[in-house]
């Protein structure tokens, strides 16, 4: 399906254009936490653009904004401790400064972090592009008890050092004057450039010596020379395609023998960033207990960690859906179902065919309609989730869950996308791109539609009351318990048997606690649900309108249509939990989208999708059956939307196909289980 | 997908002389690094966070099981018991 790569090609052609007419290209660079798209915001306004990096499965933002008669063009690196090759990050970040040389790089620097964050200047500094610090949250620093002299660092450095308070709107002004005079300045940019230490200095120029004259254009020689004696993937890689053979024999013979380089260029740096800051920072750290620390006694803690994890989650749930509901209900009344009767009117009226309307009025209006009636609820939940990512909760949830992603050779990174799978499976899916580690990136990829989603839960919400009357919400908690479960005992499974055990390593900042910036938390709203509405409009509309033809024809009767046959013919499968071949097709149906299952069964029982559905459904099914035809329903294949999801972020059929049978499989086994236990327990 | 990103192999554990892992110390016990060991990606992750020969950790929470936070150049880091063990530290005043 090509709607699948539409987001490469379309990033593709982006990049492309990076170098437009007449615009001048910033690169916006910072480690993570240190208020980089707060800056970008600030600076670009709505006028922004998100997208992938070309080939790859890392966001790419870049806007624009106009200064001093000048046109600026601002690309947003993604947020990276250093600039050695350990994850697509810092290669996308190093590779575009390289390689398009940016006008000018700003890189964000959080002055209460002064030290660990001036690390990456000292990895941008050797690179070609002219460099200029933001100083941020010189506040917080403030706060922490810490006197930063910017005119000192500036001096030390020998760039422009910018102080600003980003959330406060201060200093962004003066950032943009700062790149004004670098672009029109008369080209003394002068920085002082970080030293290796003197006990690597020789076999440094001795590497260099080697590689002379083979360093493809347009790496800088010095730099390729560094990032070997770091030992660093890529450019390792790189070289010894480029080198003659005996001349890599050579290099990597002295490599060998540094092997421990990599620790030591690293101390370097801190030792040329102590000097550097030595004077700039005039009183000590009083290091006194802050506000984060004493929060965290809490939130961190491994009881009442879990305790607040537990409460904040509820509180999370419940806003969602007193919230959202209502409004779902709105929209379901007021705008879906009156844009049906409306359709429904008009093509009677002009006396088209009976196909055409129901195509459009069902097929179209119907199938999109109730995929986007989900909207306020997964605003309402996705808004409430930015807020705890933007105050810092977000981090401590990651911490304190980490023992029991351990299990499953997963670590707290993997618990926030996989949370988000409560609301949509789509943007769990694409949220696991936090995770580092390429092998529990996929896990919890592959993971991720055991979450039950809002849509999943709606229609146990709609079929439990009918069989369980007042054990119904028992029966949806058990539900739920039972996924998250299955998705436990799966994560295990697979970590045991296709990674032979390996864990990744778990190690991550605990960014401060601080107030939420409501711009933030709108544009990360704004994104997820552009996420899920994309995903409805390309992959869900199609596959809707074959279902409905498969539904028509050929005799435009359900009951006699291809899609009965085939519910038919795999009724022996089903047969085993008491399924009939609609309840089959109901859940065929629900591969376009979960909530399907409800109006399918509404059609195939002949009631609609209105009062009487349960009821009818009730009088002929029976309670294991019912049990069963749930817990298939909680844990089958993902809908459409989340497939192509997983297949646009694995890059790979293959674990598309393996996760679709493995679900499968899941699903159909925890029901057979179920329904055998309901038996033997009298139900 | 690739392959993990760590495989060059691992780099030696370093001598620890005078060292113990970090996983050792008590909340509020702070040390001064002297060694590190682990894969290349584990290594450079460290480094990048503030974890280099020299610099300054201080435990801020360690339960004796589970993952522990420490302050290491002014920053929060929290890290796992495995990866906490394979920083060496010399240990300092409480």
């Amino acid at each position: 399906m090509s709607s699948f790569h539409s987001v490469d090609v379309h990033d593709v052609v982006v990049a492309d254009n990076t170098r437009a007419e007449g615009m001048i290209l910033i690169a916006l660079a910072g480690q993570p936490n240190v208020g980089k798209s707060t800056v970008f915001n600030l600076l670009t306004g709505m006028n922004q653009h998100v997208g992938n990096w070309p080939g790859k499965t890392v966001e790419r933002k870049e806007g624009a904004f106009e200064s001093g008669g000048n046109e600026y063009r601002l690309v947003d690196l993604p947020g990276t401790y250093s600039l050695t090759a350990n994850s697509a990050e810092e290669v996308i970040a190093r590779e575009f400064i390289i390689r398009e040389r940016p006008d000018v790089v700003v890189a964000m620097v959080d002055a209460a972090i002064l030290e660990r964050s001036l690390y990456l200047v000292a990895e941008l500094l050797p690179l070609p592009s002219p460099l200029i610090v933001g100083l941020n949250m010189m506040d917080v620093a403030e706060q922490e008890g810490y006197c930063i002299e910017p005119e000192v660092l500036e001096a030390a450095l020998g760039v422009a050092v910018v102080p600003m308070i980003a959330s406060k709107n201060v200093g962004v002004r003066e950032l943009v004057e700062a790149i004004d005079e670098a672009v029109s300045g008369d080209g003394s940019y002068e920085p002082k450039r970080p030293e290796i230490r003197a006990d690597h200095q020789e076999v440094l120029s001795q590497i260099e010596g080697l590689i002379d004259g083979s360093v493809p254009q347009p790496y800088p020689q010095d730099w390729v020379a560094l990032k070997l004696l770091e030992g660093d993937r890529e450019v390792t890689g790189m070289m010894q395609a480029y080198l003659p053979e005996d001349r890599w024999e050579a290099v990597h013979t002295v490599l060998r023998a540094h092997d421990d380089a990599l620790v030591a260029v690293a101390s370097g740096r801190y030792d040329w960033i102590g000097r550097m800051i030595r004077a700039a920072v005039t009183c000590p750290k009083a290091g006194q207990i802050g506000r984060t620390e004493r929060l965290d006694r809490w939130a961190t803690h491994p009881l009442w960690g879990l305790v607040i994890l537990a409460s904040v989650l509820g509180v999370a749930f419940w806003l969602t859906y007193a919230i959202g509901a209502p409004l779902q209900e709105l929209m379901d009344a007021h705008i879906v179902g009156a844009l049906a009767d409306w359709v429904t009117a008009s093509t009677v009226g002009i006396g088209a065919p009976v196909w055409l309307t129901s195509l459009l009025a069902d097929g179209v209006v119907g199938g999109l309609g109730s995929v986007l009636t989900f909207l306020p609820i997964l605003f309402v939940f996705f808004a409430v989730m930015g807020v705890l990512e933007d105050v810092g909760y977000m981090a401590r949830a990651a911490y304190v869950m980490d023992g029991f992603m351990h299990m499953m050779g997963l670590h707290g990174k993997s618990f926030l996308p996989l949370f988000l799978g409560f609301g949509c499976n789509v943007p769990a899916v694409l949220g696991a791109r936090v995770i580092e580690s390429k092998r529990a990136r996929l896990v919890t990829i592959l993971l991720a539609p055991l979450v039950p989603c809002t849509a999943r839960m709606a229609v146990v919400a709609f079929l439990a009351p009918a069989f369980f009357g007042p054990a119904a919400t028992l029966v949806s908690w058990g539900l739920i318990l039972l996924a998250l479960l299955v998705l436990a005992l799966s994560g295990v499974l697979i970590n045991r048997l296709m990674f032979r055990g390996q864990r990744a390593a778990f190690i991550m900042e605990l960014p401060l606690y601080h107030l939420p910036n409501p711009r933030t938390i709108a544009l990360l709203v704004w994104q997820r649900s552009k996420e899920f509405v994309l995903k409805a409009m390309t992959v869900i509309l199609p596959v809707s309108l074959v279902i409905w033809l498969l539904s028509t024809l050929p005799t435009g009767d359900v009951e006699t249509s291809l899609l009965a046959q085939a519910g038919r013919w795999l009724e022996p499968v089903g047969s085993v939990m008491g399924f009939d071949w609609r309840l089959i097709v109901a859940l065929v149906t629900s591969f376009i989208a979960k909530e399907n299952t409800v109006a399918s069964l509404g059609v195939l029982f002949g009631t609609g999708e209105g009062q009487g559905l349960a009821e009818v459904m009730a009088a002929s099914i029976s309670a294991p059956t019912a049990l069963a035809f749930l817990v298939v329903q909680v844990l089958f294949v993902p809908c459409v939307a989340t497939v192509a999801a997983i297949r646009q972020e694995t890059r790979s059929w293959g674990w598309t196909l393996f996760d679709l049978g493995f679900l499968l499989m899941v699903s159909w086994g925890a029901g057979m289980l179920v329904y055998w236990l309901a038996q033997l327990g009298g139900l | 997908m690739e392959n993990e990103s760590n495989s060059c192999g691992d780099v030696p554990a370093p001598p620890v002389d005078g060292g113990e892992p970090l996983s050792t110390l008590d909340a509020g016990e702070r040390g001064v690094v002297v060694g590190m060991g682990g894969g290349r990606g584990l290594l450079c992750r460290m480094t990048s966070l503030g974890f280099t020969p020299g610099a300054e950790v201080t435990v801020m929470q360690n339960y004796g099981h589970g993952p522990l936070i420490c302050r290491v150049r002014n920053a929060r880091i929290a890290l796992g018991r495995g990866e906490a063990g394979r920083i060496y530290v010399r240990r300092g005043r409480r």
